[in-house]
């Protein structure tokens, strides 16, 4: 790709996004901190208006506003602190990839809010899995990717400010076209997008690059510049492609409120609509690996679903609040002002006669802090899906971890699964809660080829470390007969495969707590039960069909919840 | 741009506008939970839905909106007995609200001052008589969701902290809306729903057009676009104003009865709040639709809204809960 184009289409999305901040919402940008970012930072400190930087866990008195408690002594009346969302501008939220699920949503809400506030969001995600929420990109009208390019390649080039100003006073008189419209809205429907913020956010996108150039109408090429800056990262399929592309986009898109009949209506537009240069100018756009991109996304999608009930185990400064209770400090806790001021608030009154301080406060009003912090239970599902599994009991397999994820949903546990067949081990689910979708890759999954078992275990122990970071506690279940014949590094052979599963295993014992292995060979056999001796855990043999009670031994081998 | 996006205006989703019309007609139905995926426009209806409500009349200076001047809380002092018409409330409680904020404190400035004990009534109170919103519900915190629950369940809020001893009424039509992907909902807060709808994208070309139409007519052309669906909005208030008083009218057939007693037990809904919501709930169609009793079809039409999300949850179950209603009901009511 040339790498300049990309930062081409940086700057007309910031001018486009300095023409109309509150009806774009803003831009995702993805990149890694460096010379590059910083440009493209300096560049967008130069757009107009007042911009505000926020942090992923900013507070919501800092955010909305709160009570000035040194003021409002001082004063003897209520002094507020004007939140940052009070004054409309532009949010910059560095680190966006670790913004929480909550600030999430309360940020949506205030784009969705006629506030005037707009939003960049600068994601410095490593790996694919990490992204800004979709909650939120989805509401950004511009998504640009900067890793790739080359800090020479880049220069802030934005217009002076006068030609942004005279590019907002004509966006008014910009008429709107029926067919900008409809082209816009087909060709999401054709790259799989579903929301309709999409459409119109490239339609606002569109009038504000003919603003900026000046136009008197929106001509073909705002349109495909708009189409280019908004849809690529929406994209969940490829119009018109072979088929096999197709079939495979959707199945690594098991979107559940996506109407399939009604993509497939969409697909095949009215008369004047296919707009083949359109498409053909998105499509170049499209990331290399539109699938992969795509997997990820529900990825990044899933992982971010199992935060919101706040599952993270930080000591006992940080979670969930609890009422505040009475107590002295001793140093460990920290005190709550606000109830401690609250508390002693009633008493002001009468003891301010007997001494000549402004505010009183007793022992007794002291209000210490209280938080509730929780692990929730992560079980990692490893399934061998290879050929000896899947002519034995792969189905049976499935069943049981059917009935698992039925027992998982009742006590509330995160999920994950990973699957380990061919040469490779993928995580078809990351750890989420979210059971229709762990069915959905489960019954999904093809059975056959070789057993890289230690490929599964290695990738089940890096989960467990993801897991274990975020708070949870990982535990797992290993269906496999064992008979491990591909070694890590994709060759098949016995030997080498089973002293690296035996390695691997080692790996996966250090980074969970609780496990069990269940063997699902036809006939049960010492490889499982070797396995489970590596790994400390309990070998479980899978019974002839009976699932049930399959997984009542496992529950109890995991420590019955 | 303050003016909401009118609710008329809204292309398709009619299953979401019609729980909300309902519970506008009838607010003893309890609340209406809207799910979806992003973009399909969830909190776009439920701003739009403030602005249709009719007026309700109130006792001025009422902290908690009472009706009448003798149901007004002691604590609040209200000395005025006059009654004056305000928009029906619809209070948004944000995500990261305090607990303090939902039910009321001790009021700061009254206790700084003037060194009394006062109450400082909370989103509750504001929240009587009228809407309580809140948007990505299932990211609410727990120990919010179970104040929630009770007050939802007893219609009182009851503070009892620092001191003070406040009750009030509260009685509120809980709107929830959420994405389904980012988290589940407590079987129990579920419960305290009436209706249930989910929302998908439109899925015709033509509609989606026109809803990029409207959007960008009513940020472009704000006057002209607003100028005629507020005429809808307000055919559609005063048709919500008739329904109200056809609601006591309506007749409920003992068939009636017989058949929703027999869609519970065919769907095995837990407890009797799912029947008694359907045909709360049916009524209050027949009233829209103008009908003088309540007849098959409007129980057909609500089925899946009413009982929906109070099927005893089988997580594995790909059907979905509204493919189990619109089963039961063919068998049922056939």
């Amino acid at each position: 790709m040339s790498a300049p184009l990309a930062w081409t289409r940086t700057m007309r999305a910031m001018a486009a996004l300095a023409v109309n901040p509150a009806g774009l919402g803003g831009l995702t940008l993805r990149a890694r901190v460096g010379p590059v970012r910083q440009t493209a930072e300096a560049a967008l400190a130069k757009l107009p208006g007042p911009q505000r930087r926020i942090h992923p866990e900013i507070s919501d008195t800092q955010l909305f506003g709160g009570l000035n408690i040194a003021a409002s002594l001082a004063e003897g009346r209520m002094v507020r602190d004007p939140g940052l969302v009070e004054t409309p501008g532009l949010l910059i939220l560095p680190m966006a990839e670790r913004c929480p699920p909550g600030l999430a949503a309360r940020l949506g809400q205030l784009l969705d809010a006629p506030s005037g506030h707009a939003l960049v969001l600068l994601d410095e995600g490593a790996e694919p899995e990490e992204a800004a929420p979709m909650g939120l990109q989805d509401r950004l009208a511009f998504h640009v990717d900067l890793s790739g390019l080359h800090w020479s390649q880049v220069a802030a080039t934005l217009p002076a400010p006068a030609e942004i100003d005279a590019a907002r006073a004509r966006l008014a008189d910009l008429p709107l076209s029926e067919t900008a419209l409809a082209t816009l809205t087909t060709l999401a429907v054709q790259f799989g997008i579903d929301s309709l913020r999409a459409p119109i956010l490239a339609l606002t996108a569109a009038r504000a690059l003919a603003a900026l150039d000046g136009a008197e109408a929106l001509c073909e090429a705002h349109l495909t510049e708009a189409a280019e800056l908004v849809y690529p990262v929406r994209a969940t399929q490829l119009p018109e492609t072979p088929e096999d592309t197709e079939e495979t986009s959707e199945d690594k898109t098991p979107d559940p409120d996506t109407e399939d009949a009604g993509d497939d209506t969409a697909t095949d537009p009215g008369p004047e609509l296919p707009d083949e240069m359109l498409i053909d100018a998105v499509a170049a756009l499209l990331p290399d690996g539109l699938l992969d991109r795509v997997a990820a996304r529900t990825r990044a999608r899933g992982a971010l679903s199992g935060g919101g009930a706040g599952a993270r185990r930080r000591g006992n400064r940080h979670g969930r609040p609890l009422p505040a209770r009475p107590g002295r400090p001793d140093g460990r806790a920290r005190i709550d002002v606000i109830a401690t001021l609250r508390a002693a608030a009633p008493w002001q009154a009468l003891r301010a006669r007997h001494g000549a301080a402004r505010v009183v406060i007793h022992p007794g009003d002291i209000r210490l802090r209280r938080y509730e912090d929780r692990s929730d239970r992560l079980v990692i599902f490893v399934v061998d899906a290879s050929g000896s599994a899947a002519m034995a009991r792969l189905a049976e397999a499935k069943g049981a971890v059917e009935l698992l994820l039925g027992q998982a949903y009742a006590r509330r546990d995160h999920v994950a699964v990973v699957a380990f067949r061919g040469s490779a081990a993928e995580t078809l689910l990351p750890p989420t809660r979210s059971l229709v979708q762990a069915k959905r890759r489960l019954a999904a999954l093809p059975g056959g080829g070789g057993t890289p078992l230690a490929a599964g275990l290695q990738a089940a122990a890096a989960l467990s470390d993801q897991a274990r970071r975020r708070g949870l506690t990982p535990a797992f279940a290993l269906l496999t007969d064992g008979r491990a014949n591909v070694a890590l590094d994709g060759k098949s052979g016995r030997a080498a495969a089973r002293a690296d599963a035996e390695t691997t295993a080692a790996l996966l014992r250090g980074a969970t707590d609780q496990g069990c292995v269940i063997d699902t060979a036809p006939r049960p056999g010492r490889e499982a039960a070797a396995l489970a001796g590596y790994l400390a855990v309990d070998c479980i043999t899978l019974p002839r069909a009976d699932a049930q009670r399959l997984s009542g031994a496992i529950d109890s081998a995991l420590g019955g919840g | 741009m303050t003016t909401p996006f009118p609710f008329s205006a809204i292309v398709g989703q009619t299953q979401m506008k019609l729980a909300m019309v309902l519970t506008a007609i009838d607010p003893g139905i309890g609340g209406v939970l809207v799910f979806g995926d992003r973009g399909t426009g969830k909190s776009t209806a439920v701003r739009a839905l403030a602005a249709l409500l009719p007026p309700v009349t109130v006792v001025r200076g009422c902290p908690v909106n009472s009706e009448r001047p003798e149901d007004c809380p002691d604590w609040a002092a209200v000395t005025a007995t006059d009654l004056t018409t305000r928009p029906t409330p619809v209070v948004d409680l944000p995500l990261g609200v305090t607990e303090d904020r939902v039910t009321g404190a001790l009021d700061i400035e009254r206790a700084l001052t003037q060194g009394e004990k006062a109450f400082e009534p909370g989103l509750l109170a504001r929240a009587n008589r009228g809407y309580l919103y809140i948007d990505e519900v299932n990211l609410l915190e727990d120990h919010i969701v179970d104040l929630l629950l009770d007050v939802a369940q007893s219609g009182v809020n009851a503070v009892e902290r620092e001191g003070l001893s406040i009750r009030h009424a509260a009685r509120f039509v809980l709107v929830g809306s959420g994405n389904p992907e980012e988290g589940e909902l407590r079987p129990q807060l579920l419960d305290r729903f009436g209706l249930s709808v989910e929302v998908t994208s439109p899925d015709t070309i033509e509609d989606r057009i026109e809803v990029i139409r409207r959007r960008s007519a009513y940020e472009t052309e704000t006057e002209t676009f607003l100028a005629h669906w507020q005429a809808e909005d307000a055919a559609l208030r005063a048709r919500i104003l008739a329904a109200r008083t056809a609601l006591a009218g309506v007749a409920t057939p003992e068939d009636i009865l017989r058949d929703c007693a027999n869609l519970s037990l065919a769907l095995g809904t837990d407890g009797l709040r799912g029947e008694l919501t359907l045909l709360r709930a049916a009524r209050a169609l027949a009233a829209h639709e103008g009908a003088a009793a309540i007849t098959r079809d409007q129980l057909r039409a609500i089925a899946p809204l009413a009982l929906g999300h109070r099927l005893r949850r089988d997580p594995l179950d790909e059907a979905g809960s509204t493919a189990r209603v619109t089963r039961a009901v063919a068998d049922v009511l056939a």
